[in-house]
C-alpha cells in the first residue's frame, strides 16, 4: 500500500469537495488530492490508477488543470484489462483534445484495440477513435474501420460506420474507400447499423460528388423502401416514440434524400410518392412528429418538387405557425424564411399570422418574425404592413425597439412610393423612437426633403406638430430644427398646404419658442443645441421683426462654457450686428442635395463614417461628410464653411479640419512630394476659385458654384474686413512679421516667363512645427494684372493659414508687389519636408490666366 | 452534427461536457462561461433554442439540470431535442429515477452511456433496450474483471 496514497475513494473525495464551504477549501481539497494522485502516478501504483484517474476527470470537470494526467491514461489504455482501458479512453477523450501532441502516442495502442477478440474493447477503440481523432490517425487507422465496417456484429458496425463519419471529415480524400461499404450497410437490418449507415451515407455526400452520384443511382430505391417500412410498420415497442416507429430513422433517411434529390429531377420524382405519404400520415401531436414533419418540409422545400407537395410542405408549415408550442413556430418561421425564394406567394399568405408572431412574447421568436417580415414586404403590401409595424413600435419592449425601428426605416426607404408617405412615415417614426433612429436615416430624410419643393411647407408643419408631442426624441427635434430653420417661413406663411392638412396657425414667435425652448432645454446635447444656433440665425434673416429676439438669444450664449456655441454666438451675434448687408445671402435657402450622390455617397463612404464617429460631435458636419462632401451640410456647416473659406484662423478644431482633410485627401496624397497621384486630388480642391485651406470643399462642381454666387471672393477687400472682425481678439500668428530672427533662407518659390514668387521664412524659436512665409509676387509681364489671387494647397501632416493679399493688382514689369503672408503648421516637423502646390489666377486685359506650380525647394528644417 | 453536449446545474456548475469538435481547454472554458449565462437566464415559457455565434444551442431543462447540445444552422432541432430526452429516459431507466446526484457521483457511467448514444456527434443508437443490454454487459465485464483481480490478490496474501 502506498504510504502517499490518499486512499480516497472517488465518492469520498466528491462529498469532501461538496461539503466545502468557499471556494478557497475548495482549492484547497484539489490540490491536495492532486498532490496524492502525482505522487501515485510517480510511484507507478497500478492498483489505484483506475480511481486516480476517475478523480483526475472529476477534478478536471471543476476547472482545475489536470494535464499530468495525460500520460498516465496513456498508461492505462495500453494495459491489458477492459476497466483499465475503459477509464483509460474515457479519460482520454475528456482530458485530451485532437490538438495536442500527446495523443499521436496512442495511436499503436488504438491499432491494437481495433483488432482486439474482445468486441466491447474494440468498440471503446473505435468510440474513442470517432471522438477525438485527429487527421494524421485518422489516416493511420483507416483501413482498420474499414475492415471493421464488414464485421457481423452490429454493435461494432454502426461505431465502425460513425467512426468513418469522423475520418471522412478529417480526410476528405479518403472517401471513396468507404463509398461501397456504406452502401452495404443500407442493406442491414438493424436500426443502429441503419441510422449510422444513412448518416455516412448523407455526409459522403457532402464531401464527395462521385459517392453522391452512386449513392442516387444504388439506393434511391432501398433508401425509399426502409422509409415505407418503418412509416407503415405497426407497433415495435423497442424503437417506439410517442406511436412513430423510431422518428430518428425517419429523420435521417428523409434527410439523405433530401440530398439525393437535390437537383436531380428523376430522384425527386421518384421519392415524391413517400414523401407525400409521410407528409400527411404523420401526426403532429407530439415532438417527435413534429420533427419528422419539419425534416419532411425542409425535404420538399429541397428538391424539386412538384407543385402539390410544395403547396402540402406550406400548409403544414401555416399548421405550425399557428401552434401554441413556441419551439413550433420558431422552426416554422425559420422554414418559411427559406419557403420565400421557393413559393413566396404561398407565404404571402400568412402573412398576418406571421405579423402576430413579430408581437409575440418570445424574443428570438419575435426576432425571426420580423426578418422574415421583411423579406414579405413588396410594393402591395408596403403600406398596410409599415402601419402595423409602426403601431407596435408603440408597444414594443425597449431591447426590441432598435431592431424594429431599424426594419421600418429600412422598409419605408426601399418601398416608398410617394415622398409624402415617406415623409408621413419617418416623422410617425422619428416621434416614436427618434432615439433608436439612426443618423443617416433622418439625413435622408433631410434630403428627401429638400427636394421635394412642393412639400417642404407641409413637412415643416407636420414637424413642427409632432415637436409640440415627442420633443424627447431627439433626432425628431434635430429634423425639427433644421427644417424650421430652413423653411421657417413657409411654417409660418402657411405656404404651400395640402388639403389634407387641418389648419394651424405658427407664428413668427411661436417658432422661435421651438427654437429657444431646445436650446434652452436641459437635456438638450450640443449637436442639437449648434443646429439651434444656427437655425435662429436663419430665422432673424427669415424673420426680420424677430431678429432683435432672436440676437438676445444668441448673446446669452456668447459666454458658453462650451467651445463650439460660444464660438457660433460669437460670430452669429457679429453677423447680426454688423453684417446685416450680406446675412440674407448668407442664410439663403441651400441649394438641393443630390439625392442620387448622397446614395452612392452613403453607400460608399465607409471610410467617411470612420472618420466621423472620431472627429468631435461638435459639427454635425460630422454627419455631413456622409452627404454629398461640401454640398450643403444640415445646418451649421453650410454657415461654417464660408466663414472658413474667408477666414484664415478660425479657432474651428483643426481636428475636425484633418478629418475634411482626412476624407478629401485621403485618396490620392500621401507623401508631399508625390506628383502624379495627388494632381487629381489637388486639382479638383483648387477649381473652387477660394483660397483653399486646411478644410476644403471639393469638387461637386454645381453647389460649389452656389457658394461662390453667395460670397464673391473676388474681392478679397471685403474678405479682409470680415477677416479683421472675426480675427478682433483672437491671437493670430500671421500679424506679426519679422518679430523673431530669420533661420531659413529666402527662396525662388515659383518663376515663370510672367511671374515670380519668392518666399521668405520667419520661425518662432519655441514652435519649431509652425512658420510663417511672406510671399512676395512680382508681375515679369508687360501688362499690369488684375484680380491676382494666389492659392495653395499642403498634403495632410501640414495645416496651411492663409492670410490676405495686401492688393490684388500687380503693375507690370515688377513695378509693383503683392505681399501675402502665410502660416505653415508641419506636424511632421523633422520628418517630412514641406511641400506646396500653388495655383494663380488673374486677369490679362480682361482675359482670365492660370498658372500652376509645385513647390518643392523649401529649405529643409521647417 | 452536434459539436457539444453540456449539463449544467441551476447555479451554473458543470456537471458533464462532450465535446465533438475541437476546442481547447481555454476556449471551453470561456464556452461554458456564455452559454451559462445565455441559457440560465432565459425564461421558462420561450422556446428551447438559442442562437449562438452562428449555431444553434438546443436545450431543456429537466428538474435541476439543464441538457444543452450545440448544434448546426441547417441540422433539425426538434429532433436534437428528442435525442436530450432519449438520453435523460435512459439514464432514468439505468440509475433508476435519475436525480443530479445520481450524475455527481457517477459521472463516469453517465459518460459510457452517453458514449452508446453519440459517436462523432452523431446518433448512434436509437433503441433504449439495445443501449441498456450494452452498458450492462460491459458492467459486468467490470465486475468480474474486479472479482478477479480481489481473489487473485487475495490468493497472494494468504499465501503470503
Amino acid at each position: 500500500m502506498n504510504p502517499f496514497s490518499s486512499g480516497t475513494r472517488l465518492r469520498d473525495m466528491i462529498k469532501a469537495i461538496r461539503a466545502c464551504k468557499t471556494a478557497a477549501e475548495e482549492r484547497a481539497v484539489v490540490r491536495k488530492e492532486c498532490a496524492a494522485i502525482r505522487s501515485s502516478i510517480s510511484e507507478n501504483d497500478q492498483d489505484y490508477s483506475h480511481r486516480n484517474i476517475a478523480k483526475l476527470m472529476f477534478i478536471h470537470m471543476l476547472g482545475y488543470p489536470t494535464h499530468f494526467g495525460q500520460m498516465e491514461c496513456l498508461k492505462l489504455i495500453a494495459s491489458a484489462g477492459f476497466p483499465e482501458k475503459r477509464i483509460g479512453y474515457l479519460g482520454l477523450m475528456l482530458l485530451l483534445d485532437e490538438r495536442q501532441e500527446v495523443l499521436m502516442l496512442v495511436t499503436n495502442s488504438l491499432k491494437q484495440d481495433l483488432g482486439h477478440t474482445n468486441q466491447y474493447i474494440v468498440g471503446l477503440a473505435l468510440c474513442a477513435l470517432g471522438n477525438i481523432c485527429s487527421a494524421e490517425m485518422a489516416r493511420d487507422l483507416a483501413p482498420e474501420v474499414e475492415r471493421l465496417l464488414l464485421t457481423r456484429d452490429p454493435n461494432i458496425k454502426k461505431k465502425a460506420a460513425l467512426c468513418s463519419i469522423r475520418i471522412i471529415r478529417k480526410v476528405p480524400d479518403l472517401a471513396e474507400n468507404f463509398s461501397s461499404p456504406a452502401t452495404s450497410l443500407l442493406k442491414e437490418k438493424h436500426h443502429g447499423v441503419l441510422i449510422a449507415g444513412v448518416q455516412l451515407c448523407t455526409d459522403l455526400c457532402k464531401v464527395s460528388e462521385d459517392a453522391s452520384n452512386h449513392l442516387r443511382k444504388n439506393c434511391t430505391e432501398g433508401l425509399v423502401r426502409i422509409l415505407k417500412d418503418i412509416c407503415n410498420s405497426p407497433y415495435a415497442p423497442e424503437y417506439d416514440i410517442a406511436g412513430i416507429t423510431d422518428p430518428f430513422l425517419h429523420i435521417r433517411v428523409l434527410r439523405l434524400l433530401r440530398m439525393l434529390g437535390h437537383g436531380d429531377a428523376d430522384t425527386s420524382e421518384y421519392i415524391n410518392d413517400i414523401l407525400a405519404q409521410v407528409a400527411s400520415k404523420t401526426e403532429s401531436n407530439k415532438n417527435a412528429g413534429n420533427a419528422i414533419l419539419y425534416e419532411c418540409v425542409e425535404t420538399i422545400m429541397g428538391i424539386e418538387a412538384t407543385s402539390g407537395l410544395r403547396v402540402l410542405a406550406i400548409n403544414i408549415l401555416g399548421r405550425f405557425l399557428s401552434n401554441r408550442d413556441n419551439n413550433i413556430r420558431y422552426v416554422a418561421l425559420n422554414m418559411l424564411m427559406k419557403a420565400i425564394s421557393v413559393d413566396s406567394q404561398a407565404v404571402q399568405r400568412h402573412r398576418t399570422t406571421i405579423l402576430e408572431c413579430v408581437k409575440d412574447s418570445d424574443a428570438s421568436i419575435r426576432k425571426r418574425a420580423l426578418e422574415l417580415v421583411f423579406l414579405l414586404v413588396n410594393d402591395t403590401n408596403a403600406k398596410p404592413l409599415t402601419k402595423e409595424l409602426i403601431d407596435y413600435l408603440e408597444v414594443s419592449d425597449q431591447d426590441f425597439k432598435g431592431d424594429l425601428t431599424s426594419k421600418i426605416c429600412s422598409i419605408i426607404e426601399k418601398f416608398s412610393q410617394e415622398k409624402k408617405w415617406y415623409i408621413d412615415q419617418m416623422v410617425k417614426v422619428l416621434s416614436l423612437a427618434g432615439n433608436y433612429v439612426k443618423d443617416n436615416v433622418w439625413h435622408a430624410l433631410i434630403v428627401a426633403i429638400s427636394n421635394a419643393p412642393d412639400l417642404q411647407g407641409y413637412s415643416v408643419r407636420s414637424l413642427y406638430k409632432a415637436f409640440q408631442l415627442s420633443s424627447e426624441q431627439v433626432s425628431l427635434v434635430q429634423v425639427t430644427i433644421w427644417c424650421i430653420g430652413e423653411y421657417g417661413e413657409m411654417l409660418v406663411n402657411n405656404v404651400g398646404v395640402l388639403q389634407v392638412e387641418e389648419p394651424m396657425t405658427v407664428t413668427e414667435s411661436d417658432a422661435v419658442d421651438v427654437l429657444e425652448s431646445c436650446l434652452t432645454h436641459h437635456s438638450t446635447d450640443i449637436t442639437t443645441q449648434s443646429m439651434c444656433l444656427i437655425a435662429l440665425l436663419k430665422l432673424s434673416s427669415r424673420f426680420p421683426p424677430s431678429s432683435g429676439r432672436v440676437k438676445e438669444i444668441i448673446t446669452t450664449h456668447i459666454g458658453s462654457v462650451v467651445l463650439e456655441l460660444q464660438q457660433r454666438a460669437i460670430e452669429f451675434n457679429s453677423i447680426i450686428q454688423r453684417h446685416q448687408n450680406i446675412k440674407s445671402s448668407l442664410v439663403e435657402r441651400m441649394p438641393v442635395l443630390d439625392e442620387s450622390t448622397f446614395i452612392s455617397k452613403r453607400a460608399g463612404s465607409s471610410q467617411a463614417n470612420i472618420s466621423t464617429e472620431k472627429s468631435n460631435q461638435q459639427l454635425p458636419s460630422g454627419a455631413s461628410l456622409k452627404l454629398s462632401n461640401g454640398v450643403a451640410k444640415p445646418a451649421a456647416s453650410p454657415l461654417v464653411d464660408l466663414l472658413d473659406l474667408s477666414l484664415d484662423d478660425t479657432p474651428v478644431p483643426t481636428s475636425t479640419s484633418n478629418d475634411f482633410l482626412h476624407d478629401l485627401l485621403d485618396v490620392g496624397l500621401t507623401n508631399s512630394s508625390s506628383s502624379a497621384s495627388g494632381t487629381d486630388i489637388l486639382m479638383d480642391l483648387l477649381s473652387i476659385g477660394t483660397p483653399v485651406q486646411s478644410n476644403t470643399t471639393p469638387e461637386n462642381g454645381s453647389s460649389i458654384k452656389g457658394f461662390n454666387d453667395i460670397l464673391p471672393i473676388a474681392k478679397p477687400n471685403t474678405a479682409t474686413v470680415q477677416v479683421v472682425d472675426l480675427l478682433d481678439g483672437l491671437a493670430s500668428n500671421g500679424s506679426h512679421p519679422g518679430a523673431q530672427s530669420p533661420v531659413h533662407p529666402s527662396i525662388t518659390a515659383y518663376q515663370s516667363s510672367t511671374l515670380k514668387i519668392t518666399f521668405s521664412f520667419t520661425k518662432q524659436p519655441d514652435k519649431p512645427q509652425v512658420t510663417q512665409i511672406h510671399a512676395t509676387f512680382m508681375n515679369l509681364s508687360s501688362e499690369a494684372y488684375t484680380d491676382f489671387i494666389f492659392q495653395a494647397a499642403v498634403p495632410k501632416f501640414i495645416q496651411l493659414h492663409l492670410d490676405p493679399a495686401n492688393s490684388n493688382h500687380l503693375p507690370a514689369s515688377g513695378n509693383g508687389r503683392i505681399t501675402q503672408t502665410f502660416t505653415i503648421t508641419n506636424t511632421q516637423h523633422g520628418q517630412k519636408p514641406l511641400a506646396m502646390r500653388i495655383r494663380i489666377a488673374y486677369k490679362v486685359s480682361n482675359q482670365e490666366r492660370l498658372e500652376q506650380g509645385q513647390i518643392n525647394n523649401f529649405p529643409p528644417g521647417l | 452534427m452536434i459539436h457539444f453536449v453540456i449539463l449544467l446545474s441551476r447555479q451554473g456548475k458543470v456537471r458533464l461536457t462532450k465535446w465533438y469538435s475541437p476546442y481547447q481547454q481555454k476556449e471551453r472554458a470561456t464556452v461554458i462561461r456564455e452559454l451559462s449565462g445565455l441559457i440560465l437566464s432565459r425564461g421558462p415559457k420561450l422556446c428551447n433554442f438559442v442562437e449562438w455565434k452562428g449555431y444553434k444551442v438546443v436545450y431543456r431543462r429537466y428538474a435541476s439540470l439543464y441538457f444543452c447540445m450545440c448544434i448546426d444552422q441547417d441540422d433539425n432541432e426538434l429532433e436534437i431535442l428528442e435525442i436530450i430526452h432519449h438520453f435523460v429516459e435512459i439514464l432514468d431507466r439505468y440509475f433508476g429515477s435519475v436525480c443530479e446526484l445520481d450524475l455527481i457521483f457517477n459521472f463516469h457511467k453517465a459518460y459510457y452511456i452517453l458514449d452508446e448514444i453519440l459517436i462523432a456527434g452523431e446518433l448512434q443508437e436509437s433503441s433504449k433496450k439495445t443501449v441498456a443490454r450494452l452498458i450492462a454487459a460491459q458492467d459486468t465485464m467490470v465486475e468480474t474483471a474486479k472479482e478477479e483481480a480481489g481473489s487473485i490478490s487475495n490468493m497472494i496474501s494468504q499465501a503470503m
